[in-house]
């Protein structure tokens, strides 16, 4: 079914054709005349000097334009650190130094006419290094601890009085919860063209956010950002890792205008381990305390998470903590262990998608330490304002997403006890959990353009992940006109756009989709107006308060997911065969990828359950795994029916469109429902993510 | 990659005639190309041997089957011959890669892919014995939950990552080499070497050497085998340990028994022992515990995959279950 395409009918992405027959272009397809070819050179040691690169071999080789490191690279202002500012600007490495912070650290960029000269020439770098103390144990880092700062709220709130509510408490569960180093692994690779004409810099990049990277670049060269244009029409896939400009893009610009030439500089799948990204590691410590009805008194979350030695990215795990459950006494802090390794950052679902893991799997060891069952424990602790503030929620639908949930996984005929569900030889298990990710907008702008054709055209400076961007804003702009959707043409990518926000944070749909709206509106009017084609209008939306303390009502999205696990007990084989989640996440623009979007971080929530790590060398912090076929991400044989639905929901105290987001709560809560599936499978409590065979041993 | 030179044979002849020190043939290239790209295989020139004429399954006069080296993975699981005869190497070759890689994967190239280990596999890592011999095994003291334990030498802890092999193994298949001195058959479980002290070695194929087929000998275990293969998910990952196991009964007595593990050696692990401790006796829990235990005798465990000890005993346990009938 393809709909009409009105707000919420299941459109096909309009994309969709163009991206099967391959001519969507990204942004390493650009055909851009002149263009040699980038690669990034990193280093081997995870901490110390360049005591020398002998580039004599490499010059000579055929093709080479340029050898680009510490000795020759142009110099920055600032040091190149002119605009770190997150989430687009980030302490980079664009060779203003002999310094090497991390193993894997872009240490030089090998030019060339052709890629494999390019490629050749790099191997042929004889780097020598003076190495220094590295730390590459995150238990030697975590006895260090430094103080965190998380993007949104402090690092350390507390509410009511945790301590003493604890020693009234009946029943306490006290655990520590650990999560990998993960990466983000999208499809496609981190990859930038540059090409200077004159002073004026085009870069085609692989981003998230096409105005931050104009605005990292040009701070970081010393030039006006409008001399940058960014164009990105199509993203494979970002997940976070492509929301900040990383060194590469920077790299590029700088390696284009030193060759004379375009340069195309494209990561290579081993170099996405380090350089742009990647999940932190977490330890997660988590003390709760109940009365025997089940009523949680108290909660305390202390979570610990990686960084590197030169910016702090702290990982928000007990965002959730503070938000999911009616307690009137909390205690969550946030805490940094400070590692040789390149800087972490956001990835699908910051905060909520470790978090969850641990919040989620302690309520399920309190409902069996209460015995109680652990839908009923959720549901006697549901937070009708957010605990932690006292505030209302602009809207909240997690009783329907229980009940409608319970009801089509059939969580009723659920036998309690651990280990007394069997089907042969393998060992079933049920679990539950609550997803959970905060719902967030930025300003966006918009432009809406009736045409001499009858058709429109309305653009925005955003970008279309993969996930419907272009779909849902068609389908914004198609309603709003009064138009059928086929008439319109969205465009987006694009810095000569109206500004839009990083799409990140689950925001584009609930930012752009107003600002879209709104020029729309602005166009109708002056149609309605008698205004004769072409004709535009421009529109742009934005937050009433931007500052969490400014707000009055707390808005955030939630689900309830159910899963069953099969645990075969001598190899310890884990499948799940079957997921059922119901959201309660606003208004839904468009069923078909709303689906999609949910499906697929169930599908990711899966991998983090059951398999993806980064294993870290402890002796020269190299990540072992740095490839698909060493790190492990789902294949189609791991998955079985994903049911996903959402409750009937319009949240026009958060928005216009009444619509909250929806990119990253689909994997919140997987992880944590997996692991209470294992325990009512099998009675193990695994704690420490990714749930192997061996745990099941 | 680093640049090198590039020609096809159109004769075995000319392959043979082209090949020699800086040289390597090319078959299917799903393991050769990633180690190339990878800087860890350099050659200077590569003989391309995918229109030679090793690519068909035939029955031999003696009730076997001969496997053209040429011949792909998933021809070769695929093909009536093998799936009727020897059902335990098309599960074998099944439980291998993706699909994609199947059908590039060839039989003599699916004998030569390298042993898996992330020391060997990145050339950032200064040690490892394999690519500069004398350096080390950054593997022993480093993460080593996906290696040997069994067969191994403080030299090398390296696994071998073939599914298909082990399956040959237990079907005591014969390669067939050919090289200028002319033709030479080596057993399958003699193909591949345990690392000693030399693990650039990994099989037993002189540099001259072209793999032109597989032979299988008849035997009775078609009703009764099975390849379990356990992973860390359900698909395109290479074995934790796996096992090929088959076997001819005489009611519920056992007359012959094959046994062999993956992912547990630096080569294709033939159980003997497992399989002596089997013969002549009833498959029962007794029996097959035994043979299991017997199976990991002698393993050795690394500081992250003790579990595998356990594990390939129960999967050798599970293995005869299911090739017997009991499960």
């Amino acid at each position: 079914m393809n709909g009409n395409g009105m707000i919420g009918d299941p459109l096909t992405r309009v994309d969709g054709p163009l991206k099967v027959a391959g001519r969507a272009p990204y942004a390493a397809e650009f055909d851009v005349p002149g263009v040699a070819y980038g690669v990034m050179v990193r280093s081997t040691i995870p901490g110390g000097t360049i005591a020398s690169i002998d580039s004599r071999v490499a010059r000579r080789m055929p093709g080479v334009l340029l050898v680009m490191t510490h000795e020759n690279a142009p110099r920055l202002p600032a040091k190149g650190r002119a605009a770190v500012k997150p989430p687009a600007g980030r302490e980079m490495s664009l060779l203003q130094d002999a310094a090497v912070r991390y193993n894997g650290e872009p240490v030089a960029v090998v030019v060339a006419a052709t890629l494999e000269q390019a490629t050749d020439a790099a191997a042929r770098l004889d780097i020598k290094y003076r190495a220094a103390d590295a730390v590459l144990d995150f238990d030697q880092a975590k006895k260090d601890p430094k103080p965190a700062k998380m993007q949104r709220g402090p690092a350390e709130k507390k509410w009511g009085d945790a301590q003493s509510a604890l020693e009234r408490a009946d029943v306490k569960v006290d655990a520590v919860y650990t999560t990998p180093m993960e990466h983000h692994n999208p499809m496609e690779p981190h990859g930038t063209i540059a090409e200077w004409k004159g002073s004026e810099l085009t870069l085609y990049d692989a981003t998230q956010y096409v105005s931050g990277a104009r605005e990292t670049v040009a701070k970081t060269l010393g030039i006006p950002p409008e001399k940058v244009r960014v164009v990105c029409p199509y993203v494979g896939g970002g997940f976070g890792c492509k929301g900040s400009a990383w060194s590469h893009v920077t790299l590029a610009a700088m390696a284009a205008r030193k060759a004379g030439r375009p340069v195309k500089l494209v990561l290579e799948r081993p170099q996405m381990y380090g350089p742009v990204g990647g999940r932190p590691q977490t330890e997660q410590h988590i003390v709760l305390g109940a009365m025997r009805d089940g009523r949680i008194v108290a909660l305390r979350h202390e979570v610990l998470s990686h960084t590197s030695v030169f910016e702090d990215f702290t990982e928000p795990s007990t965002q959730p903590t503070r938000a999911l459950y009616a307690c009137p006494n909390g205690e969550t802090v946030q805490k940094l262990a400070k590692m040789n390794v390149g800087t972490p950052t956001f990835q699908r679902a910051p905060g909520e998608a470790t978090g969850t893991f641990a919040i989620e799997s302690a309520i399920d060891e309190l409902a069996y330490a209460l015995g109680m069952d652990p839908l009923e424990l959720r549901l006697r602790n549901h937070a009708d304002v957010e605990p932690s503030s006292g505030k209302p929620w602009s809207s909240k639908k997690l009783r329907e997403c229980y009940e409608d949930g319970a009801r089509r996984f059939g969580w009723s005929r659920r036998s309690a006890r651990p280990g007394s569900m069997r089907d042969g030889r393998w060992l079933v298990g049920w679990g539950v959990a609550t997803a959970t990710y905060p719902a967030h907008r930025m300003e966006a702008k918009a432009v809406a353009i009736m045409n001499a054709d009858g058709t429109f055209t309305v653009r925005s400076g955003t970008q279309d992940l993969g996930t419907g961007t272009y779909t849902i804003c068609s389908q914004i702009a198609a309603e709003t006109l009064g138009v059928p959707v086929q008439k319109v043409r969205f465009e987006l990518g694009d810095t000569r756009f109206p500004k839009a926000p990083v799409s990140g944070g689950s925001m584009t749909a609930a930012s752009v989709g107003p600002a879209v709206r709104a020029a729309c509106l602005a166009l109708k009017e002056r149609i309605d107006a008698g205004g004769k084609a072409p004709l535009q209008a421009e529109g742009s939306a934005r937050p009433p308060a931007e500052e969490e303390e400014k707000k009055t009502h707390a808005e955030r999205s939630f689900g309830a997911l159910f899963g069953e696990v099969r645990v075969d007990p001598e190899l310890g084989i884990l499948r799940v065969p079957r997921v059922v989640a119901t959201y309660s996440v606003g208004r839904i623009l468009n069923a078909k990828t709303a689906a999609s979007q949910f499906q697929g971080g169930i599908v990711w929530g899966l991998g983090m359950a059951l398999m993806e790590e980064s294993v870290l060398d402890k002796r020269t912090g190299r990540i072992v795994n740095a490839n698909l076929a060493e790190y492990h991400v789902p294949v189609n044989a791991d998955i079985g029916s994903i049911e996903v639905a959402w409750v009937d929901e319009n949240d026009t105290g958060f928005n216009d469109i009444g619509a909250r987001g929806i990119g990253e709560i689909g994997i919140t809560g997987v992880a944590g429902m997996v692991a209470n599936a294992v325990f009512h499978a099998t009675g193990k409590r695994v704690r420490s993510l990714p749930i192997t065979l061996d745990k099941l041993l | 990659m680093r640049s090198f030179e590039y020609t096809s044979a159109r004769s075995i002849d000319e392959a043979l005639a082209g090949i020699g020190p800086d040289a390597k043939f090319l078959a299917g290239g799903t393991n050769l190309v990633d180690l190339m790209k990878g800087d860890v295989e350099k050659p200077a020139r590569l003989v391309d041997i995918n229109g030679l004429p090793l690519a068909d399954i035939a029955a031999t006069p003696a009730g076997g089957v001969r496997i053209g080296a040429m011949v792909r993975n998933s021809d070769c699981a695929s093909h009536p011959l093998i799936r009727e005869r020897y059902p335990l190497l098309s599960q074998a070759l099944l439980a291998g890669a993706s699909p994609q890689l199947r059908n590039m994967a060839s039989t003599g190239g699916n004998l030569m892919q390298r042993t898996r280990c992330y020391y060997f596999y990145d050339t950032a890592f200064d040690r490892c014995n394999k690519r500069v011999p004398g350096s080390g095994c950054a593997a022993l003291e480093g993460y080593n939950r996906i290696h040997a334990i069994l067969g191994a030498s403080s030299q090398c802890v390296a696994t071998h990552p073939s599914d298909m092999a082990v399956a040959l193994a237990a079907l005591d298949a014969m390669i067939e080499l050919l090289g200028r001195g002319g033709t030479r058959r080596i057993p399958a479980t003699q193909f591949h070497r345990l690392p000693g002290d030399t693990p650039q070695l990994d099989t037993n194929i002189e540099p001259d050497e072209l793999i032109v087929a597989v032979e299988l000998p008849p035997n009775g275990f078609a009703q009764r085998s099975h390849y379990l293969k356990v992973r860390d998910r359900a698909s395109y990952a290479f074995a934790l340990v796996s096992v090929a196991a088959a076997l001819e009964m005489d009611g519920n007595t056992v007359r012959t028994a094959r046994i062999a593990l993956g992912g547990v050696a630096h080569k294709p692990w033939r159980a003997m022992e497992a399989e002596s401790a089997l013969v002549g006796r009833r498959l029962d829990a007794t029996a097959i515990e035994r043979a299991a235990d017997a199976s990991v005798a002698g393993a050795k465990p690394l500081h992250d995959n003790a579990f595998k000890v356990a594990l390939a005993k129960r999967s050798v346990a599970r293995a005869l279950e299911v090739a017997g009938g009991a499960a």
